[in-house]
């Protein structure tokens, strides 16, 4: 009872903050300066029509390889949790409450209609996905975003063949492969241009092409890449059937 | 209904990401389900997220996106803020992966205690 109280009480405390702070607010009528000058000298250093890109993949380039590594480290304890390792009596007995769960109908296949929209639906996701990450520095998007679109993909193909094999060794060597070449790219910048992640290590080309920017949409397929697997990894771990290692 | 006019674009969006944000509070503090605490979680991460859009909200602004609509010598004038953007698109990516792990968290318990009820799992009570 005493807890519930204090769990209103902070609750009307916090509500109090809130609504004083939604009442004096104003917003703002001009940039602050450092997103004028993002806006003021992002597009002729960088070269990106989109600005968060510019933000997101060169200004702040460190802060999004950090992330992809949170994401990274998530994922690999995803996997480690949901690892089935010794088989004990209580697995095996856990085994069979599901399978009796099954046959009660709780896991019905799919229907013909949801197999056959996959397979036609399926190659077209995950293009829009690559497009997604293509076009990241001219339009909305970006490899986050394309990475989970083609993860949709996944869990569309899971959702409709569930017994579908999905290759881990495939999916550690891309993920490995693009987070690798994503560090290399920053390396090179250090050493090529004006310092780690720097994008000027190739050609800016022409404002608004689809191969501008210099090495912007390298670094968003090399992330789309990464997150799009790592993504169907998780996906993949969270099936009911763990079909061991690799 | 005067006072309806004064009310801003970004002031609504800033009005409903708190809103959610004490939804997601009230939902962890009181549900003792553990998915309805992570949805409670995830309320409060998109709640978060909307608050940080709206802060960087510039008044008649647009996408910071330069093209044939906002010309490079216009985009200072005609853009909203791009730096909080892109915090947004990192919380999002991070609070996706928080979201990952409590789940699993949450499939471990349930293989080990067959129940998601945060009172049964009394062992770890001090």
């Amino acid at each position: 009872m005493i807890k519930r109280l204090f769990i209103a009480l902070v609750m009307v405390m916090i509500a109090v903050i809130f609504i004083n702070l939604v009442a004096n607010y104003h917003e703002s009528t001009s940039l602050s300066p450092l997103g004028a000058y993002y806006a003021d000298r992002g597009p002729s250093e960088v070269g990106a029509a989109n600005l968060v890109t510019a933000v997101v993949v060169t200004y702040r380039g460190l802060d999004t390889l950090g992330e992809v590594t949170v994401l990274f480290i998530s994922a690999a304890g995803v996997g480690l949790l949901l690892r089935r390792t010794r088989r004990t009596q209580d697995d095996e007995d856990l085994e069979k409450g599901d399978r009796a769960e099954e046959t009660a109908g709780v896991h019905k296949p799919a229907s013909e209609i949801v197999e056959t929209a996959t397979q036609l639906l399926l190659p077209m996701v995950i293009l829009f996905g690559i497009y997604v990450f293509l076009n990241g520095h001219l339009s909305p998007g970006g490899g986050f975003q394309g990475g989970a679109i083609i993860a949709s993909g996944t869990m569309f193909l899971l959702l409709a063949l569930p017994e579908s094999h999905i290759s881990r060794l495939l999916i550690a060597i891309t993920e490995s492969l693009s987070g690798f070449s994503y560090v290399v790219i920053g390396i090179l910048g250090v050493i090529m241009a004006g310092g780690f992640l720097d994008n000027r290590i190739m050609g800016l080309g022409t404002f608004g092409d689809l191969f501008s920017a210099g090495a912007i949409p390298l670094i968003y397929v090399f992330v789309g890449l990464k997150v799009g697997f790592e993504l169907s990894a998780v996906l993949d771990r969270f099936r009911k059937e763990d079909t061991g290692p690799l | 209904m005067s006072f309806l006019a004064d009310i801003q674009i970004s002031q609504i969006v800033l009005s409903s990401g708190l809103g959610l944000i004490l939804i997601g509070l009230w939902g962890m503090l009181t549900q003792r389900h553990i998915i309805r605490m992570i949805i409670g979680f995830s309320l409060l991460d998109t709640g978060i997220h909307m608050v940080m859009v709206s802060i960087g909200y510039v008044t008649g602004g647009t996408a910071p996106i330069i093209n044939d609509a906002v010309p490079m010598a216009e985009a200072v004038n005609r853009i909203v803020d791009p730096v909080p953007s892109a915090l947004v698109l990192t919380s999002i990516v991070i609070g996706l992966g928080v979201t990952a792990v409590m789940l699993s968290f949450a499939v471990r318990i349930y293989r080990t205690r067959r129940t998601l009820m945060i009172d049964k799992c009394t062992e770890s009570k001090g």
